[in-house]
């Protein structure tokens, strides 16, 4: 022991003292970190496909996100080339090609949901999934146990988006505004698979609502409460003018309802006695 | 029912006819107008042949617009029939419970005895939704019918004297229809409505000094506690439905009392009322717009839906959906705090100034109906008019006032706008900043372009009334005289349509009426500072005005030689005389 207090002045104490301190904290990361699902591409995707996906990529997306996928030089720019793509996982991909927002058609504040302008069948889709997962591992696309909704609770699913959706999204589902001309899109019609991928990855201004933080089967549940809504499990009561809360309310009773009314009147106003 | 019912006043005549029949008061039977027996029967226990005769001989005069009153009455009164329905099953109770109903997406969440209870008469009670529906939008059309009824009145200027008071009572009541509201939006405790709720105790707490002694008395702790659903029922349901029934008892009575105004017209005097008898006539056209507004309402009621409580789920302190917005009426007041900027919150020796909220909310309320309520009161200062008024204005004569009004709703209308600013903005795919720049400076822009704008459209009117008057209508019958002018000839009005263009008053403004006040050496005296501000303010109304045609000014453009001669040296004397020539207008010279 007194040799080693003696020794503690030495230059080299300090580099020991800071090797042990980084593999400490480095050990009780990777013990701490949360996991990321292991890609199933990885598993399931050929090099094949992983070839015919860096084939499609260089194609029709480096222009923007590198030839290597690392991304533009001012990434946070409007104008300026995408994000890196390094880790974003096949969850991603297949969200943001398979609803039609990449390729990008115009730059603008938020890529828009654009299904009638799809550019890749499903294998191509499967086939850059692929390749953007091999850059590095990231939420791979969700198993179908976690899709076909079976025996999923709609009301707790209902607590859970009201809870961390229904800000942005609408208590319906149909969307809403945030800053300077961005918005959440609506959720009606949407893919389960695509909803579920939202949740992963957190495209756009949309946080990233991981495995820990939502389960999957919290996941599943959400996915069950919108489908419910968008079934029709809200239409009571008559049209809901677009869910739009008070402000549909008040644009229908000073047009149509308080103009009924008036046009009551005009007419027993001229009716003669 | 014999024929000699008939009554006269008086219990004796009565008895002597009921019992003796047909015999000693036949000869006065005939003489005296006969009623029905119920009648009869009521008369002579509590007199009501005495009100029932001012009531029957009472006359209204027919326009729509009057009608617009009437919307909001009847609205009430579908409110008060289906809020009772409503009390039935409603719980105002803050208590939790699991929701077991028959609306499976919230079943086995938790939540209130209220929210429970608004989702029971939703989906368990037979006809239940639908009259919670009828309520919520009969509650609406009640606040358009009180606005276009206030706005019908103070651009017709019906709340001059005598109906100042009748104009104020008309102004509390349109509060206290907004609190009524208000107060019944926050009672289903839905997210929508505890959202409300916040906004409000977040309005209360930023009264400086007594905002947070406030909240706490009114919510009985922090917010949410358990209290204010209750608190609020009993507003909702007791307090101020009394006050809204016994002022608009009031708000009735006194229309009784002061007669109907009229809009101008032949043989419509400030001292008759042209128009109706109340029976048979309007108890037909008014009895009938109540079913009328009934129907609609239910049939409104029946296929649009309102406030789907179920759609944002109970309320949770800690969530919040997109797109909430309190009902229209209160969209002005949470529009000035989406506008007021953030710096106006400051933090002074650790106590906090919240005037980014406070200005918007407890300033602004307050503010708007001290506004509407000294209104009639001002404008009677500056003109100094001391008549009664039974006669409306049109509101093309009363140029000042109309675009008052109309710069006013201007900036009510930036107001609610920029409340359903994250609205617009999806809809329109605008940014939601850009629309918050644009409302702020609309707030000061658009009064400022809506005043001078109807101002003028007011005196183009006016103008085009004289000219009317003056000249007549076109025919589009162009002559041409043996000179071998052309002109087109104009058919003067009639004495009918003529009397309502022209029957307003002069208005001319005190430096006008009065000059410059001098002693008796012509040396000028010095004003005081009211009534500086009082000539001030009636050259404001009244320097532009357009006063109606005179009747030298008639006979003027109606001899038409000299009128010519005068003005554009065009002579048509050679014309033969007779209906055409009088209005012959010659374009130029009449404008």
């Amino acid at each position: 022991m007194k040799k080693l207090a003696a020794r503690r002045r030495s230059p080299l104490a300090l580099m020991v003292l800071l090797l042990l301190g980084l593999t400490m904290t480095g050990t009780a990361y990777a013990a701490l970190q949360p996991k990321a699902d292991p890609g199933t591409s990885a598993a399931t995707s050929s090099v094949d496909d992983i070839a015919a996906g860096e084939a499609l990529f260089q194609a029709n997306c480096a222009s923007c996100h590198g030839s290597n996928a690392q991304g533009g030089v001012e990434a946070d720019s409007i104008e300026s080339p995408g994000p890196s793509l390094i880790g974003v996982g096949a969850a991603s991909v297949d969200f943001q090609v398979a609803t039609g927002r990449m390729p990008l058609n115009a730059p603008g504040v938020q890529a828009p949901e654009n299904r009638m302008n799809l550019k890749f069948t499903d294998e191509e889709i499967t086939q850059l999934a692929a390749y953007v997962d091999s850059l590095g591992a990231g939420p791979a696309v969700p198993d179908e146990q976690w899709l076909d909704l079976e025996g999923a609770d709609i009301a707790e699913g209902g607590r859970i988006f009201r809870t961390n959706c229904a800000m942005c999204h609408n208590s319906s589902g149909t969307g809403g505004a945030l800053t300077r001309g961005k918005y959440a899109p609506s959720l009606m019609n949407v893919d389960e698979q695509h909803i579920y991928e939202a949740m992963l990855t957190g495209p756009q201004s949309m946080p990233v609502f991981n495995d820990n933080n939502i389960t999957p089967q919290e996941k599943e549940d959400v996915i069950a409460f919108l489908k419910d809504v968008e079934d029709g499990g809200n239409a009571y009561g008559g049209n809901s003018m677009g869910s739009l809360g008070p402000a549909g309310d008040a644009a229908f009773v000073w047009t149509l309802g308080i103009g009924l009314l008036i046009a009551a009147a005009v007419w027993l106003g001229r009716k003669a006695a | 029912m014999s024929t000699n019912s008939g009554i006269p006043q008086g219990a004796d005549s009565l008895r002597t006819s009921s019992s003796a029949g047909a015999t000693a008061t036949t000869e006065k039977a005939d003489t005296s107008p006969k009623l029905a027996a119920p009648i009869v029967w009521s008369d002579e226990r509590v007199g009501t042949a005495k009100g029932m005769r001012f009531l029957l001989k009472k006359v209204f005069p027919d326009h729509w617009s009057f009608l617009l009153g009437e919307v909001a009455m009847y609205s009430m009164v579908i409110c008060l029939i289906t809020g009772t329905f409503l009390t039935f099953w409603f719980v105002p109770s803050m208590g939790h419970v699991e929701y077991n109903g028959s609306f499976v997406p919230l079943k086995g969440v938790g939540m209130s005895e209220a929210y429970a209870s608004t989702l029971d008469i939703s989906f368990d009670i037979k006809g239940g939704l639908l009259i919670r529906q009828l309520h919520h939008w009969a509650a609406l059309l009640f606040i358009v019918g009180i606005a276009l009824h206030m706005a019908r009145v103070f651009f017709t200027g019906a709340f001059r004297k005598p109906r100042e008071i009748n104009w104020v009572i008309g102004a509390v009541l349109s509060l206290l229809a907004i609190i009524e509201g208000f107060a019944g939006y926050s009672l289903p405790d839905d997210l929508l409505s505890g959202t409300g709720i916040r906004a409000m105790a977040g309005f209360m707490q930023s009264a400086p000094v007594i905002g947070s002694y406030m909240t706490f008395f009114v919510f009985g702790g922090a917010f949410p506690g358990e209290s204010i659903i209750p608190r609020l029922f009993i507003a909702h349901v007791l307090i101020v439905p009394a006050l809204l029934v016994g002022l608009f008892t009031a708000h009735i009575v006194l229309v009784a009392v002061h007669k109907h105004t009229q809009f101008p017209g032949p043989g419509r005097t400030d001292n008759n009322v042209v128009g109706f008898p109340l029976m048979p006539v309007y108890m037909a056209k008014a009895g009938g717009f109540f079913f009328i507004v009934f129907g609609i309402t239910a049939l409104i009621s029946a296929l649009v839906q309102i406030n789907p409580v179920w759609v944002y789920g109970p309320y949770d302190p800690t969530q919040v959906t997109a797109g909430s917005q309190p009902d229209f009426y209160m969209w002005f007041s949470d529009g000035a705090l989406r506008l007021l900027p953030g710096w106006l919150e400051f933090t002074v020796f650790g106590t906090t100034w919240s005037f980014n909220i406070f200005l918007g909310s407890l300033v602004l309320l307050p503010l708007v109906w001290a506004i509407i309520i000294a209104y009639p009161f001002l404008e009677n200062w500056v003109t100094g008019d001391k008549r009664e008024h039974h006669i409306l204005d049109r509101p093309r004569n009363a140029p000042v006032r109309t675009a008052i009004g109309a710069s006013a709703i201007s900036i009510y209308l930036v107001l609610a706008l920029a409340c359903v600013n994250d609205i617009i903005a999806i809809k329109f795919g605008l940014s939601i900043n850009d629309l918050t720049i644009l409302f702020r400076a609309m707030f000061f822009i658009a009064p400022i372009i809506t005043f001078p704008v109807v101002k003028r459209l007011c005196i183009s009117l006016q103008r085009a009334d004289r000219d009317l008057v003056l000249h007549g209508t076109e025919t589009g019958r162009i002559v041409r005289t043996p000179e071998g002018e052309f002109f087109e000839v104009h058919e003067p009005l009639d004495e009918y349509t003529r009397y309502t263009l022209v029957q307003h008053d002069r208005q001319e403004p005190l430096s006008a009426l009065e000059g410059v006040p001098t002693d008796e050496h012509g040396v000028r005296k010095p004003m005081s500072l009211g009534y500086k501000t009082r000539r001030a303010l009636s050259d404001f109304y009244f320097k532009d005005q357009i006063q109606p045609v005179t009747p030298a000014e008639l006979a003027a453009a109606h001899s038409h030689g000299e009128h010519d001669a005068l003005e554009s040296g065009h002579n048509h004397e050679a014309l033969p005389s007779g209906q055409e020539q009088v209005g012959i207008d010659q374009g130029s010279s009449a404008k």
